[in-house]
């Protein structure tokens, strides 16, 4: 299992934001976390990432404790893809992708030939090579999370933790991210997300871990665990879930029936 | 072969002017002592020649490259470190400190040397005051490392107010106005020598840590989860910096503009990779510093303050960059 969390609980101070949370997914998951704004996804996260100490349970990531291991360590085994956003310093997009070398180079040296490289080679099995020397406040939301993408595997982690990657992205953008997202895991990858669009869990998803209220509402495979009943209750406004064909295939569907329950 | 790419540019645009200015300058010492070597009836006048030129021009000039160079690196980790490219390396408190250092050191009676010491001395404990202050508290990192830096800046500036009112206004009032305002034009061979350690001390791990620095300006999260630790790297930053500032400041008093707005011209010349920028912003620091004050000793028979000048001078350079510079980089 590449990601175990057991029994999992994290308090800021005495306020509990996540109690009793256990869940798995293994290598070639792609594993959706959904749940209402501020049911503590972040925090999730961040304590899967060895950020925070869980205060009950704990989180194996490849059979390791992210806490016991020194930062070095722990980026090998994961990575972290934070939400789309235009950077301050405006890197080209292949300095961005050289950055996931960090834990393979010594403290006082920097990325060499050989280095950029493989660095292009990543970046070319995304289709962004074209794009290395452009500075990353000039190309497009989706891009720019590719070359995040690209900067996980050139870190040389299997396991890739991504908080809202679609976040600000159109729908073109986010289906070309998504895409890549899902290829990386059927070659092995495991992947853990979060996003707001129930959809996007039919679409990309393996697995679907549903919070409500620090706690687990429901889990397991998307087309079993979203139900529009579960919906309904997870986002507090009428949802169903609909069978769809187009283009020769059949999806599911998450719509908004009605308008808030509570 | 980005290295090399590198230091072509770096060739090109920066390296150029300095070496110039060095050769330039070695000449004229060359041609001074040569010119007076060779006329016998002169011969004690020629060493007063040399001294003008061995012990007054060359730790000015030295000095006005060592500043230049010192406080625009420094400006421009302070800003990778803090996310914020209008952070200056005064944000923690050194030039305050350093400040009140040599307004007390003036108000006792300090020599020459004394207020030196007494400015470096005070630009450290400032910033050593600010980054404990900010550990202390809980808040988040560099927002707390800011407010402490800006509170302890306060404090000093109102200690150097406060020793202002106490002195005594027909001498120590003009020395601690004037040394306020930065100038190199009483630079000596032991100023170079007092300042150099320091600033060398800081500008070798800066240089040789430059390209971690991308990694900060990514924010603490995106920087643990590639591997660096954000805590000891910040530290290194600041004890560093803060060496480059308070040994800059100690000797030429406070000199606005530089560190803030060199980063700037460096990143438009040469982009936003740290490995590129720090040695660029060392460059172009050294090097446009050290024409400001060439301008100042030599526009007027007076002295202009260096601090005026640094904006006179660098104002329509960077007007001109912000119009024009951005389209180099689009390759």
């Amino acid at each position: 299992m590449s990601i175990e969390i057991s029994g999992l609980g994290f308090s800021y101070g005495s306020t509990s934001v996540l109690h009793d949370i256990t869940f798995t997914a293994a290598d070639g998951d792609v594993a959706a976390v959904l749940g209402p704004n501020g049911v503590g996804k972040s925090t999730l996260f961040r304590c899967v990432l060895g950020f925070l100490a869980p205060s009950e349970g704990g989180i194996l990531v490849n059979g390791k404790d992210m806490r016991a291991l020194d930062r070095r360590a722990a980026a090998r085994e994961i990575a972290y893809i934070p939400q789309s956003c235009v950077p301050s310093f405006n890197y080209t997009l292949l300095e961005v992708v050289m950055m996931g070398l960090t834990n393979r180079l010594g403290v006082f040296d920097a990325p060499r030939p050989e280095h950029k490289a493989a660095a292009l080679e990543t970046m070319e099995s995304l289709g962004i090579a074209h794009l290395a020397h452009r500075e990353s406040g000039r190309v497009s939301g989706g891009e720019r999370q590719l070359a995040l993408l690209a900067r996980a595997m050139v870190q040389n982690a299997r396991v890739l933790v991504m908080d809202e990657p679609t976040a600000n992205l159109d729908c073109g953008n986010s289906a070309l991210v998504m895409e890549r997202v899902t290829a990386l895991a059927g070659e092995g990858f495991t992947v853990i997300f979060s996003t707001h669009d129930p959809n996007q869990a039919f679409r990309y998803a393996t697995r679907v871990l549903a919070l409500q209220g620090g706690g687990v509402l429901a889990m397991g495979e998307p087309e079993k665990a979203l139900t529009g009943e579960m919906l309904t209750k997870l986002y507090g406004v009428g949802m169903a879930v609909c069978p769809v064909t187009a283009a020769g295939k059949s999806f599911s569907v998450a719509v908004v029936t009605g308008g808030k329950t509570q | 072969m980005l290295l090399f790419f590198g230091s072509f540019l770096l060739g090109r645009f920066a390296v150029a002017p300095e070496m110039l200015f060095r050769i330039l300058w070695d000449a004229v010492r060359e041609s001074f002592c040569r010119l007076f070597g060779m006329q016998p009836p002169a011969a004690g006048y020629t060493g007063q020649e040399r001294a003008v030129v061995l012990n007054i021009r060359l730790p000015r000039v030295a000095l006005s490259a060592l500043v230049g160079a010192g406080l625009s690196v420094a400006g421009t980790a302070y800003q990778g470190m803090f996310r914020n490219p209008m952070v200056s390396p005064d944000i923690l408190g050194a030039s305050n400190g350093a400040g009140f250092g040599a307004a007390l050191g003036i108000l006792l009676s300090f020599n020459y040397f004394g207020v030196t010491v007494s400015a470096f001395v005070f630009g450290v404990c400032a910033v050593a005051l600010a980054w404990f202050i900010s550990r202390a508290s809980r808040m988040n990192g560099t927002l707390a490392m800011v407010l402490a830096g800006i509170v302890v800046g306060s404090l000093f500036s109102a200690g150097t107010s406060f020793v202002k009112l106490v002195a005594d206004t027909e001498q120590q009032l003009p020395a601690i106005t004037y040394w306020l305002m930065g100038s190199l034009s009483s630079a000596k061979t032991r100023d170079l020598q007092f300042a150099l350690i320091p600033a060398l001390i800081g500008m070798v791990p800066l240089f040789l840590l430059r390209w971690r620095i991308n990694l900060l300006t990514l924010g603490e999260e995106e920087a643990r989860s590639l591997g660096v630790h954000t805590t000891r790297l910040r530290l290194a930053i600041v004890v560093c910096a803060t060496l480059i500032t308070s040994a800059c400041v100690s000797v030429s008093g406070m000199i606005g503009w530089v560190g803030l707005v060199i980063p700037h011209f460096a990143r438009m010349l040469f982009g936003h990779d740290y490995k590129r920028l720090i040695p660029a912003s060392m460059l172009l620091g050294g090097s446009f510093l050290m024409v400001v004050d060439n301008v100042a000793r030599l526009a007027t028979a007076g002295e202009i303050p260096l601090g005026i000048l640094t904006s006179v001078i660098g104002a329509p350079v960077f007007v001109w960059l912000i119009l024009w510079g951005g389209a180099d980089r689009e390759h």
